[in-house]
């Protein structure tokens, strides 16, 4: 059995193509069917996001299992095979394995180490599982890119620092104030770009805004949709002391908050710190209110600078990540490999005949008057015995192997009697429950 | 017995020293966990090395430097295993673990025997007033490197270079409120150790307050924080002031425990 993947990403299509091939969640039913219905696919997933749009199947014909799909894709969409094609690829063996590995793990992601493609792929497998065109292949080789995902997100930090400006707010916020719940944010123009970061304030924590905007009644909007308070903008300075974080995003052609004024309302606070977060070009604020003590000034340009750092340290984590992928693929080949029909009748064999032999070997060493020619009789009596013990068994798993469930009665043969995996190191881990969400 | 306890204590910081630096280093929770299960095995010997010698010795074993400096690490590494349980924050430990070990391994240069207590401090305030004031010290120790991890992270912000240790720093907030609370600790066990050595003082050597050194040095001592806790209630003196004034502070508490006892003579010289 080998594992395929078949499908196009940011890497390889434009998004209008992409469009056109996504399937949507809620009538996922019907592709997955017909999938698995295709001559030469056992098993199959569908993952569809606005990224990617990407097939894991399970196929005994690799060549044909992907011809297929691509066929598949095309016709189900009712898009010519010709143009899709170009954009498709088509991956078998460690690189399918590989692939789904960096994609569950983000490393294959347009901002590498973000969080949603694990989710998404976990609610496609929970499709597939839920359609049964999922089994016993896909099942493991899904939850082992899961505990690769996981591992690689707690053992390099591809995931731990922003990468949008917001969010670097947020972030720089929280080495300052650490918790946020109990701050307060004054967003001065309500201007779009404020309205976003305001935004990743409240979903960091943050319970209660004020909103200072020339025109008072967009302001109250505005605050509305925080559940703030909107504030005259004339009446700025008598409100600048209540607020920690202070983002200002006014349309002004001049500095409207200036070092003197600041340190007038820092002297009201008793001094507590205070984060001015200047995203207006032209800049809003005095650069050298950042020089006032407990005081810190972000504009553009330095957030930006935050992004960058992160996003190269991003990049410098991800090689560490690949070289987790690395090591976790050779692990579930050989599992893999194991569902194979020889290398397990081999497997069986020696494992009766390593049984027989010890057995044999305790009989006779304590059976000392028999002649060689009564010890060559045992010897024939017990291969005799063991042959016929086998012999519907083997049978039954060459037949088997002509037909597409073979895995699941390799997987029950191995099992039952404990052999181990050829050609390295023993099965995998047993799926873990807890990765599924 | 209690050498042996000793070289224990001194094997168990060194190790959770260099576990704390690489929990530092690398980050990683379990580094951080066994760190902290080192050093409270460090603390439990240390306990028991301060008991033995109670035992040995007969009154509280905080006479000599070799002892004083053994119990001040021993309180500091009490105050911060305190705190951790409080901040969740073992990269404290990374700073704070060092001066514990450099204190304990001071402790070793001197003397160790235990000779017949001075009969002046033959008196139930020796435990009171020397307990009290090397608690005191602990929390101002903590204060020392919470304010070195303050000026650190502040440093980083200010200038926008967010490198390493600002990741791994905790929030200026968090490390604010550690020094606020090792002031509020460290002050009035301060205060406490001050007026119960006058007490004592008065029925050893018959004055509340003879301008000895270490009395004149305890009081300078006391007025730093004092300026520091007042300041931080009525004019907000928070963040870098604070951390600053906490690092002075500790500077200043060093020479009255040690410049005293070392370069001016006067009642308080024990070594």
């Amino acid at each position: 059995m080998n594992i395929i993947v078949v499908g196009l990403s940011h890497h390889s299509a434009p998004i209008d193509l992409r469009e056109k091939l996504a399937f949507a969640a809620n009538s996922i039913e019907e592709p997955l069917r017909e999938l698995v219905s295709l001559p030469d696919i056992a098993e199959g997933l569908i993952v569809s996001t606005c990224n990617r749009v990407e097939v894991y199947a399970v196929t005994r014909d690799i060549a044909a299992g992907i011809a297929q799909i691509k066929r598949f894709l095309a016709d189900f969409h009712d898009l010519s095979f010709d143009a899709v094609e170009p954009h498709l690829y088509g991956y078998h063996g460690e690189h399918a394995i590989r692939h789904v590995f960096r994609v569950a793990s983000s490393l294959d992601s347009l901002v590498v180490g973000e969080a949603q493609i694990i989710g998404q792929i976990k609610a496609a497998y929970g499709y597939a599982a839920e359609y049964k065109s999922s089994g016993l292949i896909l099942n493991r080789f899904l939850h082992k890119a899961f505990s690769v995902a996981k591992r690689i997100r707690t053992e390099t930090g591809i995931a731990s620092s922003a990468v949008s400006v917001a969010f670097a707010a947020v972030e720089l916020a929280k080495k300052i104030f650490g918790n946020l719940s109990d701050k307060t944010v004054l967003l001065i123009g309500a201007g779009e770009m404020g309205e976003l970061a305001a935004k990743h304030f409240v979903s960091g924590g943050v319970r209660d805004v004020l909103v200072a905007n020339r025109t008072f009644e967009r302001g109250e909007r505005l605050a509305e949709e925080f559940g703030g308070r909107a504030v005259r903008f004339d009446d700025l300075f008598d409100h600048l002391h209540k607020a920690d974080i202070v983002l200002s995003s006014t349309g002004a052609a001049h500095f409207i908050l200036e070092p003197k004024r600041v340190s007038e309302v820092l002297r009201r606070r008793k001094l507590r710190p205070m984060f001015f977060i200047d995203i207006a070009v032209p800049r809003d604020i005095d650069p050298e209110v950042n020089s006032l003590e407990n005081v810190y000034l972000y504009n553009t340009d330095d957030l930006q600078g935050v992004v960058e750092n992160n996003l190269e340290q991003r990049r410098r984590e991800a090689e560490k990540a690949e070289e987790i992928v690395a090591g976790e693929i050779g692990q579930f080949q050989a599992w893999l490999a194991s569902l194979e029909v020889v290398p397990t009748i081999v497997a069986l064999r020696n494992h009766f005949e390593g049984i027989r032999r010890a057995e044999l070997a305790k009989t006779l060493s304590s059976w000392k008057d028999l002649s060689p020619e009564e010890e060559k009789r045992l010897e024939l009596l017990t291969s005799a015995i063991i042959n016929k013990l086998l012999h519907v068994p083997t049978n039954v798993l060459k037949q088997t192997g002509q037909g597409n469930r073979t895995d699941l009665y390799l997987d029950a043969v191995r099992n039952l009697f404990a052999l181990t995996t050829e050609p390295a190191g023993g099965p995998d881990e047993p799926p873990q429950d807890e990765e599924e969400g | 017995m209690s050498v042996y306890l000793h070289m224990t204590v001194l094997v168990l910081y060194g190790a959770a020293t260099l576990l704390y630096l690489l929990y530092l280093a690398r980050q990683r929770d379990a580094v951080g966990r066994i760190s902290r299960w080192v050093l409270t095995a460090g603390f439990i010997s240390h306990c028991a090395f301060t008991f033995f010698r109670y035992l040995e010795a007969g009154h509280t074993p905080i006479t000599n430097l070799h002892e004083s400096l053994s119990f001040f690490s021993l309180t500091i590494v009490a105050v911060f295993l305190g705190f951790q349980h409080r901040y969740r924050s073992a990269v404290l430990g990374s700073f704070v673990t060092p001066v514990a070990l450099l204190v304990m391994v001071t402790s070793t240069i001197f003397p160790s025997a235990i000779t017949p207590l001075n009969p002046a401090l033959k008196s139930g305030w020796l435990g009171f007033h020397t307990v009290a004031a090397f608690a005191g010290y602990a929390a101002f120790a903590i204060a020392f490197c919470a304010g070195i991890m303050y000026l650190l992270q502040e440093h980083a912000l200010k200038k926008k270079k967010l490198g390493a240790m600002y990741h791994r720093l905790p929030s200026l907030e968090t490390l604010d409120d550690i020094n606020y609370r090792c002031l509020t600790i460290g002050f009035p066990l301060l205060t406490i150790a001050i007026v119960s050595g006058a007490i004592w003082a008065e029925s050893a050597w018959g004055a509340y307050w003879s301008w000895d050194p270490k009395e004149t040095w305890s009081l300078i001592t006391w007025f730093v924080y004092a300026a520091l806790l007042h300041g931080r209630l009525t004019t907000g003196w928070r963040g870098s002031r604070a951390a600053i004034l906490a690092i002075v502070g500790f500077c200043v508490l060093l020479f009255t425990f040690l410049g005293v006892n070392l370069l001016l003579p006067g009642l308080h010289s024990y070594r």
